[in-house]
């Protein structure tokens, strides 16, 4: 009786010290900068969520590999799948957020929306770079939230700004808005609805479902019926080549379709053939691997085989995207570091480095991005600067930028965004604001 | 023991009727009221303004229907998967919207791989015989006279078991489907009709043509071959089908392996009108209604009701879409399904349940 007691002891010893041994390292023992990733490489949306993810990755992947991380402190990048499904997406949050995540990148409207009043309770930043919620970009109502460097809304002012500079200007043409219809595709609508009447033109709206996504043959009749002078597309996944797709087959003009910069994968050409040739997309960065930063992706990354991506997806629009995000990301560490002199940065050092973000040209030019993007800022009023945007247009085989940068109409969203935030918080008297000098 | 048999009395065949009476005079009343009401009115939308576009752009309305006739032939097919299979054992396979994906992946898959396009065909379909006899030995055997909803719950194990294994395979990035590799057409007949024009793809056209040859080959099959008649025995009692030496593992395979080309051929279709990817899957979810109107036991009811949803779907979408912000091609299956339900509860071609008492 007493060996089996005494056994019993031991083995709850051994338990507790294997527990201490296996118990995660105190936040202030961190050697580290934790970099989680939302990732969804699985389900409906693969198509244009895995050469995100692979951008992403490989970009920070290239620093810890040639540069030994950021200010001499590792990179430590973990995926979480979420399939694009929110319900994961906020599963993966909860199970990263004890571990000092420096920031979030939901890579989902959807996963956005959940997290927004998440991330001041527990002092995570939410990264939602060029999609989420468009009201966030009011740094007072919402300083924990990004969504640099654009709005939806900035993005659909741009565009039609675009519509209105070629030919006879928008004023009494009809402008026709396919969406996937979800969080993400109804964003843009009280803008465009609101431009519609200040502007003159008609808005005619065709919401795609779900589970239509890859059967839009009556939506595309619909739009043969009414006739639009221009086409404007927010979809996402397998919505995108289906419309491009069904767009041909009604002979819809390319040239006059117009995708939001999440319609514009190659993977969204490519199955349209020549049928896609001459359709236009959004975009606020370059593409192809001309650029030093790249081309040491490629030598550090993918020639060593420590990417997950197939070599010739390299360079295409949606792997730059994701480069592009993991620029922002590693941008706003340098800076957080710099301004709190914190090296190994957590949430609450990193929020005050994208309140201070400033990507010069300089800057860019410095890690060998010249001419990639704009140049990009962040202050603590306005998390998204409303930045230019430009128009690429597929050729078959790559895109070319056709427009110059296009500034949004800051004037008219501006206001409509404080008013959107203020309706946010109107029901939510406990919510953490901010002043901003 | 009584051997009174539950048959539908005089009085609930009249109410049948009734029903039918009632929707007319309701939709008569609803006609009349509108052309009262006149033009701008929510009724008038609904009852009169749609048929008046149709007479305005006939070829607007050919189109529609022909575009209802190419989704309503793969319906009819996704829907055939179901029925095939719950004619044979009982269960409805989950797994079907799955499994045109797996078909589609294989052969892209394989022609990636560098091997011809037509072997690559080849090659998917034996990869679906392949997929039918592993779904038969590790799945099926070992859960014989279950209840029919252990399946039921065994074939959604299957659809996450081939969802994952797909993606470990062939990856989850979407791929173009070889269209033209397999000798599919590609291009359109376009001519002018009453004023506008019809424009048919060649590829729908294919689509078409290709379900019809599929389903008649599958009627021919289950009608006239000892295959089909000893399906038909199963179908009607694996008891008694066993017992006249019926070997039920042999139809078993037989029939997951039919579901399998009508899977593959769906996935060509479907992959060719879009891409090749996972999300493929989630149209498979338009069988659900299609085998609610058609019925789960009947072959003919899978193709008819198939053409019915298409087609209705496609109508609503587009003449009644705009009155509610349109998408309504999402609900309205289930709704036109809910609708002949009203009038056959057991479905277009469905058996009558006749219980004893």
């Amino acid at each position: 009786m007493r060996t089996r007691k005494l056994l019993m002891g031991l083995a709850g010893v051994a338990m507790l010290a294997g527990s201490n041994f296996v118990a995660p390292t105190p936040a202030g023992a961190q050697e580290s900068i934790f970099i989680p990733m939302l990732t969804y490489r699985t389900g409906p949306f693969a198509g244009s969520g895995t050469p995100i993810m692979d951008g992403m990755h490989d970009y920070l992947t290239m620093l810890n590999e040639r540069d030994g991380g950021i200010g001499g402190v590792m990179l430590e990048i973990e995926e979480c799948e979420t399939a694009y499904n929110a319900q994961k997406g906020v599963e993966c949050y909860e199970g990263v957020k004890d571990r000092n995540p420096v920031v979030i990148n939901p890579y989902s409207t959807g996963i956005t929306l959940q997290l927004i009043p998440k991330a001041p309770v527990d002092q995570i930043p939410i990264l939602s770079m060029g999609y989420g919620l468009s009201a966030t970009a009011v740094g007072e109502a919402f300083p924990w939230t990004f969504n640099a460097p654009a709005t939806y809304w900035s993005q659909m002012s741009a565009i039609i700004k675009y519509i209105d500079s070629q030919g006879e200007g928008i004023s009494g043409q009809t402008v026709g808005f396919i969406y996937l219809d979800v969080g993400y595709g109804r964003e843009p609508i009280p803008l465009l609805d609101q431009l519609g009447t200040d502007m003159g033109f008609e808005v005619v709206k065709i919401p795609v479902g779900v589970s239509d996504m890859q059967n839009q043959s009556s939506h595309w009749l619909q739009v043969r019926r009414e006739q639009p002078d221009w086409m404007i597309m927010w979809g996402w996944g397998a919505m995108n080549p289906t419309a491009i797709k069904e767009a041909a087959k009604v002979n819809f003009p390319m040239d006059r379709f117009i995708g939001v910069w999440w319609s514009g994968g190659n993977v969204d050409v490519r199955p349209a053939g020549d049928g896609a040739i001459g359709y236009l997309s959004v975009n606020f960065h370059g593409t192809g691997t001309d650029f030093p930063a790249i081309q040491d992706i490629i030598k550090y990354v993918v020639e060593p085989g420590l990417s997950l991506s197939d070599p010739d997806v390299v360079g295409d629009n949606f792997y730059n995207r994701g480069v592009s995000n993991a620029v922002a990301v590693a941008e706003a560490i340098r800076t957080a570091q710099q301004v709190t002199g914190v090296s190994v940065v957590t949430g609450v050092e990193m929020r005050e480095g994208l309140e201070n973000f400033n990507l010069t040209a300089e800057r860019l030019a410095e890690i060998g991005l010249e001419g990639f993007m704009n140049p990009m800022q962040i202050t603590c009023e306005d998390h998204a600067g409303a930045h230019p945007v430009y128009i690429q247009q597929w050729d078959g085989s790559a895109w070319n930028r056709v427009s110059d940068w296009i500034e949004p109409m800051s004037d008219r969203v501006r206001p409509m965004l404080i008013a959107a935030a203020e309706e946010y918080l109107s029901d939510k008297p406990e919510w953490q604001t901010q002043e901003c000098n | 023991m009584s051997d009174t048999t539950l048959k539908p009395s005089r009085a609930s065949m009249s109410a049948g009727k009734r029903n039918w009476l009632v929707t007319a005079a309701l939709f008569a009343a609803a006609v009349v009221g509108s052309l009262v009401v006149g033009e701008g009115s929510l009724v008038y939308e609904i009852f009169v303004s749609p048929f008046l576009f149709v007479v305005e752009a006939p070829d607007l309305f050919v189109q529609v229907i022909w575009e209802g006739l190419v989704a309503g032939t793969l319906y009819a097919l996704l829907g055939l998967g179901f029925v095939l299979i719950f004619k044979a054992s009982g269960v409805f396979n989950f797994a079907q919207g799955i499994m045109v994906v797996f078909g589609a992946l294989s052969l892209v898959g394989f022609y990636a791989a560098g091997i011809p396009a037509i072997l690559s065909l080849l090659l998917s379909i034996a990869m679906m015989y392949v997929l039918a006899w592993t779904v038969e030995r590790v799945v099926l055997r070992p859960l014989v006279n279950q209840d029919p909803l252990i399946l039921f719950m065994a074939t959604i194990g299957l659809t996450y078991f081939l969802i994952g294994f797909g993606e470990f395979i062939f990856g989850g990035e979407p791929k173009t489907m070889i269209t033209e590799e397999i000798g599919l057409p590609s291009g359109s007949y376009s001519f002018d009709f009453m004023g506008g024009f019809v424009s048919l793809q060649k590829l729908d056209i294919a689509a078409a043509v290709i379900a019809a040859i599929l389903v008649g080959c599958l009627a021919v099959f289950f009608n006239k071959t000892k295959v089909g008649r000893a399906l038909r025995a199963v179908a009607d009692d694996h008891q008694a089908a066993l017992s006249v030496g019926i070997t039920l593992r042999q139809i078993w395979v037989i029939v997951w392996f039919a579901a399998g080309i009508v899977a593959l051929t769906t996935g060509i279709m479907w992959g060719a009108r879009s891409d090749v990817s996972f999300a493929l899957q989630i149209v498979a979810l338009k069988a659900l209604p299609v085998i609610i109107l058609g019925g789960l036991t009947s072959i003919p009811g899978a193709i008819i009701g198939g053409l019915i949803i298409g087609i209705s779907e496609k109508l609503a979408e587009f003449y009644w879409g705009p009155l509610v912000g349109g998408s309504i091609e999402s609900w309205v299956p289930y709704f036109i399904a809910l609708g002949f339900l009203w009038f056959r509860p057991q479905g277009l071609f469905g058996e009558k349940i006749i219980d004893r008492i």
